[in-house]
């Protein structure tokens, strides 16, 4: 059969919102169409999920049924000499780095964790700490195949269908479901990264910090206690990366093999990591996440500036991988409890004060970001793109039924000042902005290409999610019935 | 935008029980519908299944619970997940997976019946992992649920009697323990129940059997193993040392014993 079909909970990764659906998953080309045409059978529509490793509703259809691409999952071509990958679209950023290391190669664009699938990377346009040096995963995609809803598949590229490229690339599966994804890798001489943390007492220093590195280094990312107010607003950490130079790796072949790469199983070669959530739950409350920052950006002050150390490419990368389940702590009541990111992005200009003013305003409501992560951006082509030409800020919170209404009350707050700062949102995190918040910060002409795109691509609205609901509302509908 | 939680009021349980016709897997249905559940009740005859909703059509009555009876053949696995879906939408969700299928047809001392054995292994084992693994993946998802599948002592060691019946039991064990271990990280509880000699039309005219209890016995008794969430039960208790000392024969002498 060129799909399976199961009937499951689908939820967002943070695991705040979710449903039971039909999940549709194709093995190849053919079982998209029927994917299609189950979908159009039974009268609903159809939303297009990866690995599920959106934090929000990018990938739950309630009321529809959900194509999961993850089945189609083979390479299809690799070319050491050139470094361009051709795969499936459900091939996992995992499987491309465990392909292309050896080799000499990494990806050029990783999430904080190696799950994804390269498709819901592409349709969420996905950046990672080194957004301001290369762009997101947009601008290493060569080409791509999708398949339209008429069952036509249609290649694009920069050349060829260039709208369709940069539309679909950040179009949040809402164009057609891609089949295959051509793109670059980065070619490297050794496993490790020289990797450097610089303590920095407010988000003035770090913003600094980060704004003279940035000339010559190829990671930055910055860790942001958010609890302590007034001069220590901001305070953090920054960790800096740079590519190792040929011949500054003594035996490239031995780091640049995928065992040397792998997180450690064990942690303090104690407990098994599929148990740490548990640790973790304990404290994963305001007073213990209140100390754990402290100790954290204690320790680093304490240990200073110190000279760079190494790490291996997988450990600085994926730092969301190390605890399995880590979410967990959050608590795992399916649509109950969990937690939501809700990251900003702000021009270089205003950042400083807004996410000032941002912090305040946690502070105040009393519900202050678990983890905060912080980082520079550059823009891209991609009409959807959520990067601008300054800074990130993403703040964890936990998601209970008892904070539930305040905690959206609070980001509400925050996107108001976030919107008048000229700011931007991400489909991969979002689960709280509105059609009206869309329409504030999505440049005009980009939308309106969008939306006659959208229309013309998909007319009866077969593609849908909860987010494109949410935030497209009836932007799209165009006097044929609307689905869902 | 709308930050409603969903709802905290009390949800009426959801179960479904495969092989319901008769037996430990009507016992069961009865004992759910009791209770206040929503039991959806699947066998391959739908005169035995109207029968059974009307036997528990007062017991439901009283407890908020109801009965909802699909005619099935669990040979028919590709009819599976759509008809999966379309019972658990009709319960409103799953809480409680139970496969009861299964059959035990006589198997002569010289018979070697192929065509005989593979229908035993696509009803005991085959339609068993074509319904759990839809359940699996439901309860995977949600992070809950319980799965209860019915073996057999039968499967602790093969006897001379009914050869592929034990292994289609044996086979079972292996799946079910194998699925304990997928889940459990997911909070997903799966739990093997060995009945020993029950009171059922499998075993009616059959010589020799002690023990015995009647099935709504086994039904009180297994849906306990499941609540308490044992991983192996033996039903009755007892047939554990039974099962225990079945494993320790050896095979030289084993293979001399006549039963």
């Amino acid at each position: 059969m060129a799909v399976t079909t199961s009937y499951e909970y689908v939820e967002g990764w943070g695991m705040a919102v979710g449903s039971h659906a039909r999940v549709l998953r194709p093995r190849d080309v053919d079982g998209i169409r029927a994917a299609y045409a189950v979908a159009r059978q039974d009268g609903v529509c159809l939303g297009l999920r990866g690995a599920g490793n959106s934090y929000g509703d990018a990938s739950v259809n309630t009321g529809g049924h959900v194509l999961d691409i993850s089945r189609m999952n083979r390479f299809l071509d690799w070319n050491p000499e050139t470094g361009i990958a051709v795969v499936e679209p459900g091939v996992t950023i995992e499987q491309l780095w465990k392909r292309v290391l050896l080799d000499g190669w990494w990806p050029m664009v990783v999430s904080g964790t190696m799950f994804p699938t390269l498709a819901g990377a592409a349709a969420m346009n996905i950046h990672g700490k080194n957004n301001f040096a290369v762009g997101t995963i947009g601008d290493a995609i060569i080409e791509f195949d999708i398949v339209l809803t008429s069952g036509e598949e249609v290649t694009a590229s920069r050349e060829q269908n260039s709208d369709l490229f940069h539309a679909a690339i950040g179009g949040f599966g809402m164009l057609g479901t891609f089949s295959r994804i051509a793109l670059r890798t980065k070619k490297v001489y050794s496993g490790n990264l020289s990797v450097r943390a610089i303590p920095v007492r407010t988000l003035r220093e770090m913003m600094d910090e980060i704004e003279w590195r940035k000339q010559r280094a190829d990671y930055l990312v910055g860790w942001i206690d958010c609890f302590p107010g007034g001069e220590k607003s901001g305070r953090g950490v920054i960790h800096e990366a740079r590519y190792l130079a040929p011949g500054e790796d003594p035996q490239p072949e031995q780091t640049l093999k995928t065992s040397y790469q792998e997180l450690p199983a064990n942690i303090m070669g104690l407990f098994p990591k599929s148990e740490v959530w548990r640790i973790l739950r304990l404290f994963n409350n305001d007073v213990g996440m209140r100390l754990v920052n402290s100790a954290k950006y204690l320790s680093a002050r304490m240990e200073g500036e110190d000279e760079p150390m190494l790490q291996s490419h997988a450990g600085f990368a994926f730092l969301l991988d190390y605890v399995p389940n880590w979410k967990w702590a959050y608590g795992r009541d399916p649509g109950r409890t969990g937690l939501i990111q809700y990251q900003t992005f702000i021009p270089q200009e205003t950042a400083h004060a807004t996410y000032i003013e941002m912090l305040r305003r946690c502070r105040r409501a009393g519900i202050v970001p678990y983890l905060g992560v912080f980082k520079r951006h550059r823009p891209d082509p991609f009409w959807l793109t959520h990067a601008v030409d300054g800074y990130s800020f993403a703040m964890d919170f936990p998601v209970t039924p008892k904070n539930r209404a305040a905690l959206w009350a609070l980001c509400d707050d925050m996107t108001e000042i976030v919107l008048a700062a000229g700011g931007r949102f991400y489909f991969a995190k979002d689960l709280v902005i509105g059609q009206e918040d869309l329409l504030r910060y999505v440049p005009p002409d980009r939308l309106a290409r969008f939306v006659e795109m959208k229309r013309e691509l998909d007319p009866d609205m077969l593609l849908q999610t909860n987010l494109f609901r949410r935030v497209f509302g009836d932007l799209c509908a165009n006097g044929s019935a609307a689905r869902g | 935008m709308s930050a409603t939680p969903p709802s905290n009021a009390p949800q009426p349980r959801r179960a479904i029980v495969v092989g319901a016709s008769s037996g430990m897997g009507a016992a069961l249905v009865k004992q759910l519908a009791g209770e206040g559940y929503r039991v959806a009740a699947l066998a391959r005859r739908a005169d035995a299944l109207d029968a059974l909703a009307s036997d528990c059509a007062a017991g439901a009555g009283q407890s908020g619970g109801a009965v909802f009876v699909h005619a099935h053949d669990v040979k028919a696995t590709d009819d599976v997940p759509e008809l999966y879906e379309r019972i658990v939408r009709e319960l409103g969700g799953l809480d409680l997976f139970i496969f009861a299928a299964g059959i035990m047809p006589p198997v002569g001392k010289h018979e070697y019946d192929t065509a005989q054995d593979l229908e035993v292994l696509a009803i005991n084992l085959s339609g068993c992992i074509a319904w759990t693994n839809a359940a699996a993946q439901t309860f995977r998802t949600q992070r809950a649920g319980t799965i209860v599948g019915i073996s057999s002592i039968a499967g602790d060691r093969g006897r001379k009697g009914f050869p592929v019946y034990a292994t289609s039991k044996a086979a079972m064990d292996c799946y079910l323990e194998s699925l304990r271990n997928r889940l459990s990280e997911e909070g997903v509880h799966v739990c093997t129940i060995k009945p020993g000699f029950i009171d059922t039309p499998m075993t009616s005219g059959m010589e020799g059997l002690f023990w015995l209890i009647t099935a709504s016995q086994a039904a009180e008794r297994i849906l306990n193993a499941a609540r308490s969430r044992a991983n192996v039960r033996y039903v009755p208790y007892r047939w554990k040392w039974v099962g225990l000392t079945l494993k320790l024969i050896p095979s030289f002498i084993f293979r001399k014993l006549n039963f």
